[in-house]
């Protein structure tokens, strides 16, 4: 476990340093000039040229991603050419709205899959058995953003019983709350889906084990069979997934985040998009893929945590 | 049980493909054609009613079809190719060229695909390239994987030395004895693929990132119909709808071949009789 965790811990720097390389190779080394690319074919000599100066594109290009990393180490992203703003901050401020979306949402997905997929498996061929086996398929099909727009016309238009979109900000944190519930469902509900029937497929196997019977032969009840004896080993590989669904979940919250109007990391990156802001969108870029790299890691560990009989090495 | 999500499948396979098909030789209306009454409501005249601009939503979700399936397709076939060659090299060669091109695919897994899409948008501009690109990078790893993992198999069974030792080159080994064995995983993964990338596809043109209007892709559609819900619902309802039963179909129908084409069960020949 120790030289497993050294190991990935020298590995983890470096992979972000390639994820870093590749940003910057796509958005500045490829074929065409970058700073034509942000002012567009039309612009006067003088916007180019101050665009040049501002990317800093004289520079030959190792110079210019060692200042780039060296400020990434500082926590400088540089700053961002639509809105004038150091490209940290813009990010840090969207990221205060995405992950508590992300959170919200994994909370409600394990609230719903668990009860569900353990009625489930406790009553193989029943009806919850049957629906969270049908909802799971379901659940994998429907486009979160559709399952949002759906929710939006049912839940905010029709019976108006939570705002259709737009964020006060946590100076309210009810109110903020409230905004968050629609998009955190709209993510959530699939999810719930397909860890209700991991849950479901985990637990049928654990209940089929020898153990069981054992505790079941010197008699105790059945709920602390469930609980003690059957869950705890069951859950383990559904927390694993809901790790990785965390992953899924940030991606899908990027897109639902435009639905709702949410001023989180998914508008700030299509707003990079539009206006062909370049530092906007590396600093953004650069931020999702590395807190993916660092949860799949923490999911690693949290596996070898939870489980005894993995061994890493 | 399993019998049943496969038929299913291919029933939700075969009314969506018909739709999109049968759009090529017939559509209730031109799907760009402004004006009429907006937001009808699905009626005889209009199945699926009309949207903001009065245009027929049936004849646009039939459209639509071709731009998201087109997009989808060319996405799983680029994914697929590059990542079975790739694949097929890794297992083959084995050694440094194998570690170096699994790394290499470990990290494009950790890699957001909707990011690597924001910043091909950016490079390629709006069309639809950058998201099959896109989406056929996000393919490579799984395809890769699944060859490479088939192959370091296969390769050691007795077969492979049988053919060895009647004096069979590498080529003919590769394309008479390993690939047929490929085959079934490949046609697997491919349906479940297919079904990601409607997905990923519809995310991406919901975000405008995809083809350009006024072409209809079903991510657009609803994308247009999402500003007007509170005035009509149903713009919204039947792109997603459609979208979603194409994707389940092609899931079942994925779990079902998995099941099917286990050459371990032989179940393909009792199913087919049955």
């Amino acid at each position: 476990m120790g030289s497993y965790l050294l190991r990935k811990l020298i590995t983890l720097p470096l992979t972000i340093l390639l994820i870093a390389f590749s940003i910057f190779a796509l958005l500045s080394l490829l074929p065409g000039d970058p700073a034509r690319l942000v002012v567009g074919p039309e612009a006067s000599p003088e916007a180019y040229q101050a665009v040049r100066e501002k990317l800093q594109l004289d520079l030959p290009w190792p110079v210019r991603f060692g200042r780039w990393l060296f400020g990434l180490l500082r926590g400088d992203l540089g700053e961002s050419l639509s809105r004038g703003l150091p490209v940290g901050a813009l990010v840090g401020s969207s990221l205060t709205v995405t992950l508590p979306l992300a959170l919200l949402a994994s909370v409600i997905a394990l609230m719903i899959a668990l009860p569900l997929g353990t009625l489930a498996a406790t009553h193989p061929g029943g009806l919850v058995d049957l629906a969270t086996v049908g909802a799971a398929q379901l659940g994998m099909a429907v486009p979160e953003f559709w399952l949002g727009i759906l929710l939006m016309g049912f839940l905010a238009i029709w019976v108006q019983a939570f705002p259709a979109g737009g964020f006060p900000g946590w100076e309210r944190p009810g109110a903020a709350l409230v905004h968050l519930v629609l998009p955190a469902l709209a993510l959530a509900l699939p999810r719930a889906a397909y860890l209700a029937r991991m849950t479901r497929a985990s637990l049928a196997d654990v209940l089929a084990a020898p153990y069981i019977r054992t505790a079941r032969g010197k008699g105790l009840r059945e709920a602390s069979v469930l609980g003690r004896h059957a869950l705890r080993n069951a859950l383990i590989p559904v927390v694993t997934a809901a790790g990785l669904s965390l992953g899924h979940l940030l991606a899908g919250a990027l897109v639902v985040e435009n639905l709702f109007y949410l001023p989180g990391l998914g508008r700030l990156a299509l707003a990079a998009v539009r206006a062909r802001d370049l530092p906007l969108l590396s600093g953004a870029g650069l931020v999702v893929a590395g807190m993916m790299v660092l949860l799949n890691l923490v999911v690693d560990l949290a596996y070898g945590a939870l489980d005894p009989r993995i061994r890493y090495r | 049980m399993r019998g049943l999500g496969l038929k299913l499948g291919i029933a939700l396979l075969t009314c969506s493909l018909g739709l999109v098909a049968l759009g090529y030789l017939w559509l209730p209306a031109d799907p760009l054609a402004i004006g009429g009454d907006r937001f009808a409501p699905p009626s005889l005249r209009h199945p699926m009613g009309t949207d903001w601009f009065g245009r027929d939503v049936l004849a646009r979700v039939l459209v639509g079809g071709r731009t998201s399936l087109g997009i989808a397709l060319a996405a799983v076939a680029l994914g697929a190719a590059l990542g079975a060659a790739l694949g097929g090299l890794a297992g083959l060669q084995g050694g440094l060229p194998d570690e170096f091109l699994m790394r290499g695919m470990d990290f494009l897994l950790a890699f957001p695909p909707l990011l690597l899409a924001l910043f091909l948008a950016v490079l390629l501009g709006p069309g639809p390239w950058g998201i099959v690109i896109a989406i056929g990078i996000f393919n490579v790893p799984y395809f890769a994987r699944l060859v490479r993992g088939s192959l370091l198999t296969l390769r050691e069974r007795e077969f492979v030395l049988a053919a060895r030792a009647i004096g069979a080159g590498p080529a003919r080994i590769l394309l008479r004895h390993l690939l047929p064995h490929l085959a079934s995983p490949l046609v697997v993964q491919l349906t479940v693929s297919l079904g990601t990338a409607l997905l990923a596809e519809a995310a991406f043109s919901y975000l405008g990132l995809g083809t350009p209007p006024p072409t209809p892709s079903w991510g657009r559609m609803l994308k247009e119909a999402q500003s007007y819900v509170a005035l009509s619902p149903w713009p919204a309802v039947f792109p997603g709808l459609v979208l979603s039963l194409t994707v389940l179909g092609l899931n079942l129908l994925g779990d079902g071949l998995r099941d099917l084409l286990d050459p371990r069960l032989g179940r393909l020949t009792a199913w087919l009789r049955s």
